[in-house]
């Protein structure tokens, strides 16, 4: 059993929890993930490290409620406990070398952008946030991402908070203002990452992106996570979740992602519904 | 005099069209009369072809002479000095290559049923036994062992015998290898495990789950943090696909994926959190045991057509003779001789058929079976709406990628010395799927068990 520290709400619909582990803590590095279960017959899920304090013996995870098991999740309170957390899984996000590099970050997707952002500003590199919300309500992490990077850069898509418009406009603008970068680094939704990636092919800008697919083990087992990289098949939880954002197959992941889409929906209604119940 | 019938005692078992719509064991157990006629059946032959025929060397007359006298709990004692698993070993070896190929009865009519009179002993202990279970006298040294799978379960109940504090660590949050993700409830209750389980920890085996060995905290550490020696039984890894068209579409599971779901994560329950398509047509690429596991579980979900789909004959089929005997009779239909060559989807990337050609045997490959070859003109299409791809694992690259100094073929597989198990680090010993590529639950317990004993002498002389 793995005890939530802290609890916040970050906007009406994503929660920041930090947990007690110190294993994980321990060896956790921006990029990485790791997979909880609520409770004794919840299912897996992945979800990516947004923070750690290795002295502490705590990982934060920031999770925006899309399913049943995210509900679950949101309803344990602070000094609660999740039943399973294991990790660090996956590779770390490669910085090393990079000099000047434009984090490109979309919604709940900002939570992961955000350690990276961190880990790459503190090691002396150039970093250009653009981060992306679709109304102002949604923001998470603002002064977070201010207080780690050279230049911060704030969009909405309705125009209530920053400059309205997407990040892929932001990102395009800065380039053609002349800005270069060795590398630009975009966590968000699939269809953001693969307009994202759409632009800086166009000026030959090498492109890491981080993958979250369907996931069971997470450890290299059961093969659910498989994506087409540059016609192959590669493993999000092992080979993963980074990969060359300009070799991704998006349209497959995306359909991949949405197998399930009917039965989350409606399990996501029964929990609601039970909660309701004991509310 | 024995009992000179020249068949076994049949299984009794849930009824075919019972069974496939449940997801409780299919075998029942032989009944203490049952067992005593079958025990009688052993001709107790001086030269044990049988107990050569055990991976673990198991003394089976001797055993099966006890439950023939009635002295079941003693003939529990007789295997469990060889196996740390019996109840597990007793249902899902495959006794037909090993123990029962070797018995002399089998030369003419079947073979005492070994297996069966196995899983009668540990089932009547589980049932029975009062006692405690005395733990041994530790000895100071501590032993980590990777994997609670087969071969780990095995080494660490062997070392903790031997009187050495043992750790096992699991990646999943459940201990049980592939005896829990992977064999179905009907073939192996998951109940039974928990026993086997429940008897390694009342000997005092810590077992620590959500530890991925390799991401968590590695080889290196766990020495740094006082372990004297180490056992990978990580298990097999990702699982194999053809490199056919198709097989990232919708509906397209690996077995590993869709058995974890269905066993594991416990999709087969009503109101489980864990989605599975729900699949009216299915196809199972592959012969062996997984496959057939595959099959039967698509069956029991409700599909009204299951395949399996195999490119080779029936007499090639990997999976034990009763495994596929139980399919058939389920009404799995064998396509055999077939082989995949496209999965084909709809606009909704869902599938929607399987592309495959018929084939012929060749002469013999390098494995020594018949090569399989294209009929010319043969392609066909099966109306199918899920597959699962049944055709083996590649190692976990976890442990090697993060452990310098350890040796692993070009498969991935670690590499071993010799039956010990000792790979090419000192103190780190390794056995099952890790080292062999996909096997059996009999082989790695075997590997486990040859390498608690090099751990015990490895740890005597130091």
């Amino acid at each position: 059993m793995y005890k939530i520290l802290r609890r916040k709400e970050l906007n009406p619909t994503v929660t920041l929890l930090e947990i007690e582990a110190p294993a994980v803590a321990k060896k956790a590095e921006p990029g990485q993930f790791i997979i909880l279960r609520t409770d004794e017959d919840g299912e897996r899920i992945p979800l990516t490290v947004a923070d750690f304090d290795r002295e502490k013996g705590t990982v934060t995870i920031i999770f925006q409620i899309v399913g049943a098991t995210t509900e679950k999740l949101n309803h344990i309170p602070e000094g609660g406990y999740i039943h399973d957390f294991v990790g660090p899984l996956g590779v770390a996000t490669h910085t090393d070398g990079l000099k000047k590099v434009a984090v490109v970050g979309g919604g709940v997707g900002c939570a992961i952008a955000f350690p990276i952002t961190k880990k790459l500003h503190n090691m002396g590199c150039d970093v250009t946030a653009i981060v992306g919300f679709r109304n102002k309500d949604l923001v998470i992490l603002e002064d977070e991402f201010k207080a780690n990077s050279t230049k911060c850069v704030m969009m909405t898509d309705d125009g209530s908070y920053g400059t309205k418009g997407l990040v892929t406009n932001a990102l395009e603008d800065l380039i053609k203002s002349g800005e270069t970068y060795d590398e630009v680094i975009t966590i968000g939704p699939l269809i953001m990452m693969k307009f994202v990636c759409q632009v800086t092919k166009k000026y030959d800008i090498k492109t890491v992106v981080s993958m979250n697919p369907i996931m069971i083990d997470g450890t290299g087992m059961c093969g659910g996570c498989r994506l087409t990289v540059g016609g192959e098949t590669k493993f999000a939880c092992v080979d993963g979740p980074d990969f060359d954002g300009h070799l991704v197959d998006f349209d497959e992941a995306m359909e991949r992602g949405a197998m399930y889409k009917p039965f989350e929906r409606h399990k996501y209604e029964e929990t609601c519904n039970l909660f309701k119940g004991v509310k | 005099m024995p009992n000179m019938s020249l068949k076994k005692n049949p299984m009794p078992s849930q009824e075919p069209d019972v069974r496939n719509k449940n997801f409780l064991e299919v075998a029942l157990g032989y009944t203490e009369e049952m067992a005593v006629d079958e025990a009688q059946r052993c001709l107790n032959c001086k030269n044990m072809p049988c107990v050569a025929g055990c991976p673990v060397n198991i003394e089976i007359p001797k055993f099966i002479k006890e439950i023939a006298d009635g002295k079941f709990e003693e003939a529990f004692q007789i295997i469990s000095k060889s196996s740390s698993l019996p109840a597990v070993c007793g249902r899902v070896c495959p006794q037909e290559n090993q123990c029962e190929g070797k018995c002399v009865r089998g030369i003419k009519g079947e073979p005492v049923g070994i297996g069966r009179l196995e899983r009668f002993a540990a089932d009547y202990h589980n049932a029975n036994f009062k006692g405690e279970v005395v733990k041994p006298e530790l000895n100071g040294k501590k032993v980590a062992v990777i994997g609670a799978g087969p071969s780990g379960l095995t080494c660490a109940g062997d070392l903790a015998k031997a009187g050495y504090k043992v750790t096992v660590f699991e990646a999943l949050h459940l201990a049980g290898g592939v005896l829990v993700y992977g064999i179905p409830e009907f073939r192996l209750p998951k109940s039974i495990v928990q026993k086997e389980i429940d008897n390694l920890s009342a000997l005092g085996v810590d077992i620590e789950t959500n530890m991925v060995i390799g991401k968590t905290v590695t080889i290196d550490e766990l020495f740094e943090q006082g372990y004297d020696a180490i056992f990978i039984g990580s298990g097999a890894g990702l699982p194999r696909f053809m490199n056919i068209p198709g097989e990232n579409l919708k509906g397209v599971y690996s077995a590993n994926e869709f058995l974890t779901r269905v066993n594991l994560m416990k999709a087969y329950r009503e109101g489980s959190d864990t989605p599975i398509k729900q699949n009216k047509k299915v196809a199972v690429v592959g012969g062996g045991n997984v496959a057939m596991d595959a099959a039967r579980c698509a069956k029991r979900l409700g599909a009204e057509e299951v395949y399996i789909v195999y490119r080779r004959g029936e007499e090639e089929l990997p999976a034990r003779k009763e495994e596929v005997e139980h399919a058939k009779e389920e009404g799995i239909i064998f396509k055999l001789l077939t082989n995949p060559v496209e999965i084909l989807g709809g606009e909704d990337k869902f599938v929607n058929g399987i592309k495959c050609v018929e084939m012929e045997l060749g002469e013999p490959d390098a494995s020594g079976r018949r090569k399989p070859v294209v009929k010319p003109d043969s392609e066909f299409v099966l109306d199918v709406d899920c597959v699962v791809m049944s055709i083996g694992t590649s190692p976990n690259p976890l442990i090697k990628n993060t452990t310098k100094g350890l040796d692993v073929n070009s498969h991935g597989c670690i590499i071993t010395k010799d039956e010990t198990g000792l790979t090419s680090r000192e103190g780190v010993y390794a056995g099952g799927d890790a080292v062999t590529g996909a096997a059996t639950v009999i082989s790695a317990m075997g590997a486990g068990k040859h390498a608690a004993k090099a751990i015990d002498e490895y740890l005597q002389n130091k």
